[in-house]
């Protein structure tokens, strides 16, 4: 069962330009996990050199930020959506 | 505080309003926003502040009027390119509504100055374009208890939410770290549309005019995003992390900070163009390639910019791979040879750059300042963009 991960736009060309993408997955974890295998450009914006996920990406399942569900252990259901949120800071 | 007749003609669409109604009006004649920035966010939101009656709004900015801004700072005109931002909003504003008062601020926002400049107002209206200073704003607006009406754009993409109330959370709840420089372009390199800050900017001043009047949901522990392609609004919920180092329950963040340090990035020294002012194992510079080029020495010129960006223009000998796609096409950049990677303005470069030296490639260089610093320096028939 795959699930939709949202690609936000500063990373869109690390995924052929794609706007979302679908991937299999128990959890959040094994979902990110099977995105970056497919998408290895991917990899140094979402994990840091020691394979934590990095603190200015925000991972949410559907509308909660899964810092406060079960972080990447958090099940994922048929239908449930994942967006990843990094900060930008543009403005002018 | 009571509205002339004036006022009350100008304002007749607020006043009819119960919900705004003289009351409300009066709240926004006493009310005041201090604007960080008059760009693309700050533009619409300034000149909604100042349509609505917003007493006092003030601007802090040091840049100038440039022809590449009219395509969304829309405060601005193509007569005002070259003066400041600060005089030719203000001329704008006063134009729009002259019974309001507006200060400015001809200073780069500091640690030093941000306390003291945020503390007469009521509200902080984030439109800046970097993340120390975003954080600075964050943190000054947490230790003086003012709320923070936050946009931010990337392209088609825009965020928005409101930081800093009393209960709230805060940008630090959200992002409590900034990325490294260089992993995230920047609006120069990566591009905006236009009409984009015009929404969020716009959104902004809506949450500042509600927070003054007190009425409305504000919003607060809610993140919204935009995506003005596929013409989509979300909302993300958003809690105040009590392990903040700024609002939460043991702060260790208890002044200002060195942003720049804390956000990885060098205090911008001047730029010197000539050869040895930079790095010269890491870098080069636009002098070097020039006679590099003359003299046919042996090199690979790698662009990563985007296609289109390469049809504006482009440096003679360069071979175009986007940054998204060296990954997948390395084995087409030569390991026998040096590399000088360049972009726009060398931001992207040095990221492609370092992803070469993690995949072995021992001479690679990274172009300081770009095509944008070759067209300056070496051909100025190569356009800026």
């Amino acid at each position: 069962m795959a699930n939709k991960i949202l690609i936000p736009t500063p990373l869109r060309p690390f995924t052929g330009k794609q706007d979302a993408v679908d991937v299999e997955g128990a959890t959040i974890g094994e979902l990110l996990a099977n995105l970056t295998t497919k998408y290895e450009g991917l990899k140094p914006h979402l994990y840091n050199e020691q394979g934590k996920l990095r603190s200015f990406v925000n991972v949410y399942l559907n509308d909660e930020d899964i810092r406060y569900l079960e972080k990447e252990k958090t099940p994922v259901k048929p239908g449930d959506t994942i967006s990843i949120i990094p900060s930008v800071a543009g403005g002018r | 505080m009571v509205l002339s007749n004036e006022e009350v003609q100008r304002y007749s669409r607020h006043l009819i309003m119960p919900e705004v109604g003289v009351e409300g009006q009066e709240k926004l004649k006493k009310g005041s926003v201090l604007c960080i920035g008059a760009g693309g966010l700050g533009s619409p939101a300034a000149l909604y502040l100042a349509a609505a009656g917003v007493g006092t709004i003030g601007i802090v900015d040091f840049d100038v009027v440039d022809f590449s801004n009219l395509q969304r700072q829309v405060i601005h005109g193509t007569p005002d390119v070259g003066r400041s931002k600060l005089a030719s909003a203000k001329d704008r504003l006063h134009a729009l509504n002259p019974l309001i008062t507006i200060e400015t601020y001809e200073t780069a926002l500091s640690s030093k100055n941000a306390l003291d400049l945020f503390k007469p107002y009521d509200i902080i209206l984030d439109g800046t374009d970097n993340f120390p200073t975003r954080y600075l704003v964050n943190d000054a607006c947490v230790l003086l208890g003012k709320p923070n009406t936050y946009g931010s754009i990337f392209r088609f993409e825009g965020q928005a939410s409101v930081f800093a109330t009393k209960g709230g959370p805060c940008y630090r709840c959200l992002y409590p770290e900034p990325p490294p420089p260089g992993l995230v372009p920047s609006c120069a390199e990566g591009g905006v549309l236009g009409v984009l800050p015009g929404v969020i900017g716009t959104i902004q001043a809506t949450e500042a005019v509600k927070l003054i009047m007190g009425i409305g949901e504000p919003l607060i522990g809610r993140f919204l995003i935009y995506d003005a392609l596929r013409m989509k609004f979300r909302e993300l919920k958003l809690k105040k992390d009590p392990e903040c180092p700024v609002c939460g329950t043991n702060p260790t963040v208890r002044e200002l900070i060195d942003y720049e340090q804390f956000c990885g990035v060098a205090p911008s020294a001047p730029e010197v163009a000539v050869a040895g002012a930079t790095d010269n194992e890491t870098e080069t510079t636009v002098t070097e390639l020039k006679k590099k080029i003359d003299a046919k020495d042996d090199f690979f010129l790698l662009d990563v910019r985007e296609p289109n960006e390469y049809q504006i223009g482009k440096i003679p000998g360069s071979t175009l791979i986007p940054l998204g796609d060296v990954p997948q096409r390395v084995g087409e950049i030569p390991r026998d040879t040096e590399i000088i990677v360049h972009c726009k303005m060398g931001g992207r470069s040095a990221t492609a750059a370092a992803f070469l030296r993690q995949q072995g490639y021992t001479n690679v260089k990274n172009l300081k300042g770009g095509i944008t610093d070759w067209s300056d320096t070496i051909d100025p028939t190569v356009p800026k963009y």
